[in-house]
């Protein structure tokens, strides 16, 4: 059903022509008071450009490099110790009864011999494990709202086969009643991506999972943006009567459009470094592939096929960029050492496959396989009820993983939706791992989280508890929850 | 080469037929007959494709095969009772779709879904080597979809896979558009005015052939096959999600006398009470949480959990019940199980909701569904906990034959094991 809709979506394509402007956000959209932000949470760091003036970078003059800065600002926190937890770290090896340490939004400690601060408040681990955040590097959340229907149909801009002009930011609602639903099941950070109609589909959203009026109030501070393409049927289907109809037709899609995006960028930057006569016309689309051959946005490809994937990595270093990791990677396992020795990486479902032709060959073991050839392994949901347990299909993986005979440790797994995901966003430096000086991205679960049985009790972002299992009424509920939605959150 | 080819078949099937008159003993095993309570340390003895004894005193008999389970679980073999699983092969594909039959204005009663079930999908032993051994096999689209099936995930022809059909006449009521109406209630009037046609077809059937009755909503061949749903025979499978939907159902299965079965039921927790009392069963997925439509704005984890504890017998499908995915997941059930228990199911009325509870629905738990004597030897041995992922089906059996066998998707996965491929195996 839901990926039958999506080849609906796909195929309708049909533009949103009438929807509203969005609200303006002219102030920070969250409650918290500014006295709690933390280091490189403000608007002035979360530049694209980090320094002023500095010739040859953006392909445009500073005020314009980041028109929609963010104005996520972290909620009001408690310094926080967990304690007597089996802690998976994803940077080393599980702790057996150990404690990690959160205040001002950070991680401060982790180890056996943590001790609390006195105004910490204490909670006691016995039983349950700690592992950092979840991130999903695949969601369509805000853009395929729920309850869906045409009015929040807004993730594929299906009108042009190149749509590298589009943000998925400016699709993303974010009284979407999925996001809620995912920070449940212990996701903090997730990137928002246009659909795969199209070969370029646009630039994609890094979101915290945290309330919100406005998407700005979401967006991860200083993460670089990703931008969405498409290997494959897709595109092929949803342009099949006016181009491109076929896989070379696909190819040649892209090239063109690098082609183009190579002269923009050398016209940009000759006219950044002496700044002789007018400025060169602004084009959306090739702002968004200039920055990419310059390295500051980081190509995420929907490609099934391994053939197809051998021939992405060919035309990236045709035009010299590099795609950071394909999503839907169903047949990463067959070319799992071309993958390692390109550097990119593989974002995969646990067991999807089947449901057409480029997804026959869908096997479980595939993210253990690839994780074994040694290149960036990683789970992704593209689904919002997947994204609530990325935990339970990382376990089908790593389970899978093992019946092949690799021998896949769960400190192994659980990097599969932490610090792996956080690679393929380039945040691997602030989250993804529990370890000092990274945002408390955190969660806390009942129980070993590959049974099937154990749920997220409490996640924390940036130090700050938004969800807890044990106070079904303090946790958010979104503008479309109330009234239609009834009792607590579920 | 022919030869040889035919040799090897002969062999293959002489050892099946030996492997039916073969006497096996599953001991040492916790049995879970589903039909009674957990035994330790208890003995299946399985003969001829039957269950011939099950308990802690069963004495085995001398040249029969013992199968050691110490340590294990044994369960009937697991029923999804809601799939399209040989039916479809691939969704993007639509010459492999055999699912939805085009019908006469939305009503396609006679269409036997189980005509066109592929034998040869690679879908099946993925589903038998994790412990699925029957399924509900059913068509979808329009307002009447057409009749299911229950199959055995055997090796075999059709015919010999088909246990029994019809088992069910699908229905919607939750989709107007579908049922090319244009609302809820006219929806809900076509469904009626096709029952009172098929009652006066039945009782006109000589005018109705000498073309001296009133015309009728539906063709003949619509309207024959409709007859054991209003007489109350065939259970009438209603797919509806929202609890005003469930209810409307639940007063035409009074209004009529109908057999009903209650699939999808996002919001059936609304309605529980209602459904304990009229006995109406419900099958439904256990990982639905998101207002994902209009329908379904109340749907929970917790759903299956609060039906079962009101009385309502309910069946547990996997892969959130739906998409183009499920039919190469039908071996997830296990999982959805296992989060029903996380969410207020108890693992026994999980456990049944995926064995005995889909037999008794579909009517069919004379034949499977629990370790009884005289049951099809439908069994599997767990090497742990059935819903957990890092338990493994260790043998599974389906008329008391073991069918684990490598699946497309194992073959994959040793043919790339090691890169580059060697193309020339497995």
């Amino acid at each position: 059903m839901r990926i039958t809709s999506l080849f609906l979506l796909c195929a309708a394509g049909v533009a949103c022509a009438h929807n509203p402007a969005p609200t303006p956000a002219a102030s920070p959209s969250n409650s918290a008071p500014s006295g709690s932000a933390t280091a490189g949470t403000t608007a002035s760091a979360t530049s694209g450009r980090d320094s002023a003036g500095k010739p040859g970078i953006g392909a445009l003059s500073l005020p314009n490099a980041n028109p929609f800065p963010s104005t996520y600002v972290p909620f009001p926190s408690h310094t926080t110790l967990i304690r007597n937890a089996t802690i998976m770290t994803a940077a080393g090896p599980t702790m057996q009864n150990a404690s990690i340490l959160l205040r001002d939004g950070k991680i401060v400690a982790v180890g056996t011999s943590v001790t609390a601060p006195a105004d910490a408040v204490v909670i006691d681990g016995t039983g349950k494990y700690v592992t950092p955040g979840i991130i999903d590097v695949h969601s369509h959340l805000g853009v395929y709202a729920a309850p869906g229907g045409g009015g929040l149909n807004d993730g594929n801009e299906a009108t042009n086969p190149n749509t590298s002009y589009v943000w998925a930011e400016h699709s993303v609602w974010p009284q979407d009643p999925q996001f809620p639903r995912i920070l449940a099941g212990g996701v903090t950070t997730v990137q928002i991506l246009p659909g795969s109609a199209n070969l370029f589909g646009g630039r994609s959203a890094i979101l915290k999972v945290v309330p919100s009026r406005t998407v700005q109030g979401m967006k991860f501070p200083g993460a670089k943006y990703g931008v969405k393409m498409a290997c494959g049927e897709n595109p092929k289907r949803v342009y099949a009567s006016r181009g491109p109809s076929t896989r070379m037709g696909n190819v040649a899609g892209y090239r063109t459009a690098y082609i183009q995006a190579a002269e923009y960028r050398r016209k940009w930057d000759e006219w950044n470094a002496n700044h002789k006569g007018p400025p060169p016309a602004r084009d959306l689309g090739q702002e968004t592939l200039a920055e990419v051959l310059r390295g500051d946005i980081l190509p995420q490809m929907h490609c099934y096929r391994a053939d197809e994937m051998a021939q992405m990595l060919d035309v990236a270093k045709e035009f010299g960029f590099k795609i950071r990791a394909f999503h839907h990677a169903v047949e990463a396992y067959k070319i799992a050492d071309l993958l390692r020795e390109n550097g990119t990486g593989a974002a995969m479902w646990a067991d999807w496959g089947g449901f057409k032709e480029e997804a026959m060959d869908g096997i479980r073991a595939n993210i253990a396989l690839v994780d074994a050839a040694g290149a960036k392994a990683m789970i992704h949901s593209d689904d919002p009820s997947g994204s609530q347990r990325l935990n339970q299909e990382v376990a089908k993986a790593m389970y899978a993983g093992r019946a092949a005979g690799i021998n896949v440790t769960e400190d192994e797994a659980v990097k599969w939706m932490t610090i792996n995901p956080a690679w393929a966003l380039e945040l691997d430096d602030k989250i993804g791992s529990l370890e000092p000086g990274k945002d408390a991205d955190v969660v806390l679960w009942s129980g070993d989280p590959f049974s099937v049985y154990t749920k997220a009790e409490k996640v924390w972002i940036d130090g700050a508890m938004l969800f807890n299992r044990d106070d079904p009424a303090q946790n958010w509920r979104t503008d479309f929850d109330l009234g239609y939605v009834k009792g607590e959150p579920r | 080469m022919k030869k040889q080819l035919l040799i090897a078949a002969c062999a293959t099937f002489l050892s099946v037929a030996a492997a039916h008159a073969q006497t096996v003993a599953i001991t040492g095993g916790t049995v879970y007959p589903v039909s009674g309570p957990a035994i330790q340390n208890g003995t299946v003895l399985m003969r001829d494709g039957k269950i011939v004894a099950v308990g802690a005193d069963v004495a085995v008999p001398a040249g029969a095969q013992r199968i050691d389970a110490t340590g294990k679980i044994v369960t009937p073999g697991f029923i999804d009772a809601s799939t399209t699983l040989g039916l479809v092969e691939i969704g993007g594909e639509p010459s492999t779709r055999d699912a939805n039959a085009k019908g006469t204005d939305a009503i396609a009663a006679s269409f036997r879904s189980w005509d066109g079930l592929n034998s040869e999908s690679v879908n099946w032993a993925p589903a038998r080597n994790e412990g699925v051994t029957s399924a509900v096999v059913l068509p979808g689209g329009g307002l009447v979809s057409g009749g299911a099936a229950m199959v055995d995930l055997a090796d075999g022809t059709a015919a010999q896979m088909i246990r029994r059909a019809p088992v069910a006449m699908i229905a919607q009521i939750d989709n107007p558009r579908s049922a090319q109406t244009g609302a809820r209630g006219e929806l809900i009037g076509k469904l009626r005015n096709l029952i009172e046609d098929v009652k006066f077809y039945q009782a006109h059937r000589a005018d109705y052939d000498r073309s001296a009755t009133r015309s009728l909503t539906a063709p003949r061949v619509d309207l024959e096959a409709m007859i054991p749903v209003v007489e109350g025979k065939l259970p009438l499978a209603i797919e509806a999600e929202r609890v005003d939907d469930i209810q409307a159902a639940l007063r035409l299965a009074k209004e009529f006398n109908l057999k009903i079965i209650i699939m999808g039921g996002a919001e059936a927790w609304l309605a529980a009470n209602d459904l304990a009392a009229a006995h109406v069963p419900v099958v439904a997925g256990a990982m639905n949480n998101i207002p994902t439509s209009f329908e379904t704005l109340n749907q929970r984890q917790e759903n299956l959990g609060i039906l079962s504890k009101a009385g309502v017998t309910t069946a547990i499908v996997g892969n959130n019940g739906d998409g183009d995915e499920e039919l190469f997941n039908v071996r997830n059930i296990k999982y959805e199980a296992g989060n029903a228990v996380a969410y207020g199911m108890t693992h026994d009325a999980a456990l049944r909701a995926v064995t005995l509870a889909p037999a008794e629905m579909f009517g069919v738990a004379d034949h499977v569904g629990s370790l009884q004597p005289g049951r099809d030897a439908n069994v599997v041995i767990w090497s742990g906990d059935p819903f957990e992922f890092s338990t493994h089906a260790e043998h599974v059996y389906i008329h008391g034959r073991d069918v684990i066998a490598p699946s497309r998707q194992d073959m994959l996965t040793q043919r790339y094991k090691t890169l580059p491929p060697k193309y020339s195996q497995p």
